[in-house]
């Protein structure tokens, strides 16, 4: 027990000596660009740099469009699932896998071929169209966590006794999705439009491959040529990430709780 | 004979009805599952399936091995060899490492806000992967990282004379390690947090020590989880690009790079090759995947 | 007198400054099956994973045979236990579950077969061998935890709460086979629950503990019909409790509300114009005057409850209601709300609560 309790230190802080020494060194590195001292000059360039608010402002949009496709394919389907088609289950949960085997990479190369031009569906073809497969990349890419997250808050509401008890009381499909199911997934769905948000907001293989101006590219246009700007970027990018997973773990608790199954 | 059309049309008429019924009810069965599955079709089956077909096709449409033969080029099948040392020995590594820490945190006797902090950090490492990952370990581990620094002033050690390299085989290793590890644990704490207290307590009273508790209980108990999230873990440092080309550009040749300059720029200089790299990817971690599953239902039947 | 199979001596156990088990003493005979009782957080759990070595006590000694292990581990102690939540571990058969014990001792693979079937017989699921725990009910889980602990034949079977996950039925055939395979193995057992019923119908003796301490020690007539504690009165059984006041000492007499009781000799050490809290089993009790009952108090039926072969009747004395039972019986109506009555009963029966 003691002994355990030893190894068990030890461990946290091997652990926690790996995660935090790059993050000091980042933050150290990024405040190196003027000689002798430390200042925050590479954060005022990066921060006043038209590029970064153009790109970041082009993804922060991308992913806001990406959340929209996602809920709009992913909410009435597994809400679907639980309620009507529960032996669609195992395909459903297959197919939300893929993502995760198949490399984003192949994805896009599959939608450069497929959709060129020249094909009967040329998105390719505009930048409009290009942005909108762009968006649909990531609602792919996106699609594991989304599902994840609104099946399990359907689970623990009990979609299919709330749906039941709600067209007793003569309520009509329009009511019951908007007045019943909405508001208590509705946690469950932000949760997947944070964590969506967060992955979409620096991806950089399918906007690189599309040519789109987006914050990934950038960040890596960056990388090439700079010095300290990467760095500071690099802290603000896992700021970002952290305010997306607060805002998750904030919302969790406001997360209805099962009322047949407590705790 | 008469009698039995008759009986026949009776039967017919009696039954027409509610099939009727049921072939206009389907179509709004499947409605709200309908966007998802065309959805899914066109955006993620189909381009992969136009990929695969593809790598045995040649520029005319006619089938051919070719693709697949031209994939034992040195070039490539060095990218493949590479790529998937990286992906195991990252994926490994962050499997053990973040194995681990989650029983520290679980089981460790350690206080209670070191496991919600560890868990909410790891939320939050584990996205953190891309081109941000690489700027954090060029700032420590590149030429003029401070950890480089701090090595070679005060250790001493100056580990780029020693080999290392950041741009490396181990460089890139140790940079997946920070999203793999993370991974590990939001996957494994909950399977660890799944192995009940008394099952521990069984076993002591039945005589067994901690070593024959964790061999023939804690172990079988969580690998398949484990072995689960490990192949996770392969398939996330197999198609990862963005960190390995923030970090490198180009001069580590690992397949989803290759694969980069190849739709780029057909570095290969035949279209279909790049087809024929992105079918060999498909088939690695599918196999992996495979394997798993494989695995799983033979061995483990006593999974609900 | 022998000496005890365990003896568990001024055991006290705190965690950090709470106190939580002081004092506690008690010896077990071999073979004897001994009941903790007691309300939830009473200190029965720790009493006994005090016994099994997961908490070690502040002070104090445990001695099994003549031996003191204190201070052993869990895995030497030779004792087998039973988990309200049954425990099993998920990735073993039923056989295999019951084989644990026994193949960490290193038994051969032939001896343990034949003793896995040999336990799946006593508890009645020679089928079930084969099974994953997930594939069997509460009930039948239970019993194989049962069957798990006792395999490898342990000294000492400690149960806590086993039956508390279960529903009632299966509750009361589950404690009839656990109490008669203990008496078959002749093992001794120390079994937790808080359930008065359970612990009175099969245990040998019972410790009914409150605050840490055992209040009282003694087999279940004991318990139920001369508890030496208002705690235990109360916990034990149902009560009718009314309050008086002794008008003479001496003579031992008593009034409740204004008529007037004698309990000679059982007012130990009350003075006159004290006030006491009496108290009666309703089995004690009979409606109207009755022979061989030396006392009685009128006072008002309030309800009367038809439970079949039973009827349950409320009557109101002064400020005091007290409950009884009278048999069913065709011939004679029951009482009615509100018809004037008269209790009955031995002084004898009437217990002082101090
Ligand atoms: N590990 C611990 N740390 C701190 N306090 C504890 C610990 N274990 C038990 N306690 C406290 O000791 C007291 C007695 O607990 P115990 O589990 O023995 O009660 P119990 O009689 O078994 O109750 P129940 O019938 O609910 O199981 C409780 O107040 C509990 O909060
Ligand atoms: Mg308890």
């Amino acid at each position: 027990m003691k002994t355990g309790r030893f190894w068990a230190w030890v461990v946290f802080a091997l652990g926690a000596a790996y995660f935090f020494i790059p993050l000091i060194a980042t933050v150290e590195f990024s405040m190196r660009m003027r000689r002798g001292t430390y200042s925050f000059d590479a954060y005022q360039i990066v921060l006043g740099d038209a590029r970064f608010q153009a790109t970041f402002g082009y993804s922060v949009l991308a992913a806001i469009f990406t959340i929209i496709i996602g809920v709009l394919i992913v909410v009435p389907a597994a809400y679907w699932i639980r309620l009507r088609l529960p032996q669609l289950r195992p395909i459903v949960e297959f197919i939300t896998l893929l993502p995760l085997v198949i490399p984003a990479i192949v994805i896009v190369f599959g939608y450069i071929r497929m959709y060129g031009s020249n094909s009967p569906l040329p998105f390719l073809a505009s930048d409009r169209g290009t942005d909108l497969l762009l968006v649909i990349g990531y609602a792919t890419l996106a699609l594991p966590y989304m599902y994840r997250a609104v099946d399990t808050g359907l689970r623990t509401i009990d979609v299919r006794t709330l749906t039941e008890a709600a067209q007793i009381l003569g309520a009509g499909w329009g009511t019951i999705i908007t007045r019943v199911i909405l508001p208590n997934v509705l946690i469950a769905v932000l949760s997947g439009a944070f964590l969506t948000f967060a992955i979409v907001i620096g991806e950089f293989t399918m906007a690189s491959l599309l040519n789109r101006p987006a914050f990934g590219p950038y960040l890596q246009n960056i990388g090439a040529n700079r010095a300290y700007e990467p760095a500071a970027l690099a802290i603000i990018a896992f700021a970002i990430t952290w305010g997306c997973m607060s805002l998750i773990q904030i919302l969790s608790r406001f997360a209805p709780r099962s009322a047949n199954r407590p705790n | 004979m008469t009698d039995l059309s008759l009986s026949d049309q009776t039967i017919a008429g009696k039954t027409a009805p509610p099939s009727e019924a049921r072939a206009l009810r389907l179509p709004t069965q499947w409605l709200g599952v309908a966007p998802f599955f065309i959805f899914a079709i066109m955006f993620l089956i189909l381009p992969t399936l136009y990929l695969m077909l593809g790598a045995f096709q040649n520029g005319a449409g006619e089938f051919t091995l070719e693709n697949i033969i031209a994939l034992s080029q040195p070039t490539i099948v060095a990218a493949y060899w590479i790529s998937i040392k990286i992906s195991l020995a990252s994926s490994l590594i962050g499997a053990f490492a973040g194995l681990a820490i989650a029983i520290a945190i679980v089981r460790g006797g350690l206080p209670e806000w070191i496991r919600s902090a560890t868990l909410t950090f790891s939320g939050v490492a584990s996205n953190f992967a891309g081109v941000p990952l690489a700027f954090a370990f060029l700032a420590t581990l590149g030429r003029l990282g401070l950890a480089t620094v701090i090595l070679n002033t005060v250790f001493g050690l100056n580990i780029y004379a020693h080999g290392f390299n950041i741009l490396s085989f181990w460089g890139l290793t140790l940079t997946y390690v920070y999203f793999q590890i993370p991974l590990m644990v939001v996957i494994i704490v909950p399977a660890i947090d799944g192995l009940k207290k008394e099952w521990g307590e069984a076993a002591a009273t039945l005589g067994a020590t901690q070593t024959q508790f964790w061999r023939m209980v804690v172990i079988p108990v969580i690998w398949p989880s484990f072995l689960g999230t490990v192949i996770l873990l392969f398939a996330n440092a197999f198609g990862a690009i963005a960190t390995a080309y923030a970090l490198t550009g180009s001069s580590l040749n690992i397949v989803p790079i290759l694969l980069y300059a190849q739709i780029r720029g057909d570095v290969l200089h035949n279209p279909h090759l790049g087809y024929a790299i992105a079918f060999g990817m498909i088939v690695i971690t599918g196999l992996a995947n495979v394997f798993y599953i494989w695995f799983r239902t033979r061995s483990e039947r006593w999974l609900k | 007198m022998a000496e005890p199979f365990l003896s568990i001596q001024h055991v006290r156990k705190s965690f950090g400054t709470n106190t939580v088990v002081q004092d506690f003493s008690l010896d077990v005979e071999p073979g004897e099956f001994v009941s903790f009782l007691g309300p939830s957080g009473c200190g029965k759990t720790t009493v006994l994973r005090m016994v099994a070595g997961f908490e070690e006590p502040s002070a104090g000694k445990i001695v099994v045979s003549g031996k003191d292990i204190t201070r052993l581990k869990p895995n030497q102690r030779n004792v087998g236990m039973v988990f309200q939540a049954y425990a099993l571990f998920p990735n073993l058969t039923v056989a295999q579950n019951i084989a644990f014990g026994l193949k960490v001792a290193g038994m051969p693979k032939a001896d343990a077969d034949r003793r896995v079937a040999e336990m799946l017989d006593i508890i009645k699921l020679p089928q079930m061998g084969d099974r994953y725990p997930y594939q069997l009910s509460g009930g039948q889980q239970q019993r194989i935890a049962l069957a798990r602990a006792i395999a490898p034949k342990p000294k000492l079977l400690l149960l806590d709460e086993p039956l508390s996950a279960l529903d009632a039925k299966v509750r009361v055939s589950l404690r009839e086979e656990i109490r008669s395979i203990q008496k078959k193995l002749g093992i001794t057992t120390i079994f937790v629950t808080h359930d008065q019923e359970e612990a009175l119908s099969i245990s040998d003796r019972i410790a009914v503990m409150y605050g840490g301490k055992a209040e009282q020690v003694g087999t279940p007539f004991e318990i139920y019909n001369r508890p030496a504690t208002k705690f235990v009165a109360n916990f034990v059984g149902t009560l009718n409790v009314l309050e008086g006041t002794v008008t003479d000492a001496a003579s031992g007499k008593v009034r409740v509300n204004t008529q007037e009781v004698s309990l000679k000799g059982k007012l130990n050490g009350s003075k006159s114009g004290d006030t006491l809290s009496l108290a009666l089993r309703p089995e004690a009790i009979s409606l109207g005057r009755q022979p061989g009952r030396d006392s009685s108090l009128s006072g008002e039926i309030s309800e009367v409850h038809f439970l079949g072969s039973v009827i349950r009747v409320r009557v109101g004395i002064g400020g005091s209601t007290v409950s009884l039972d009278t048999f069913n019986s065709p011939a004679t109506p029951p009482p009615a709300v509100g018809e004037k009555a008269e209790i009955s009963f031995s002084s004898g029966d009437m217990l002082v609560l101090h």
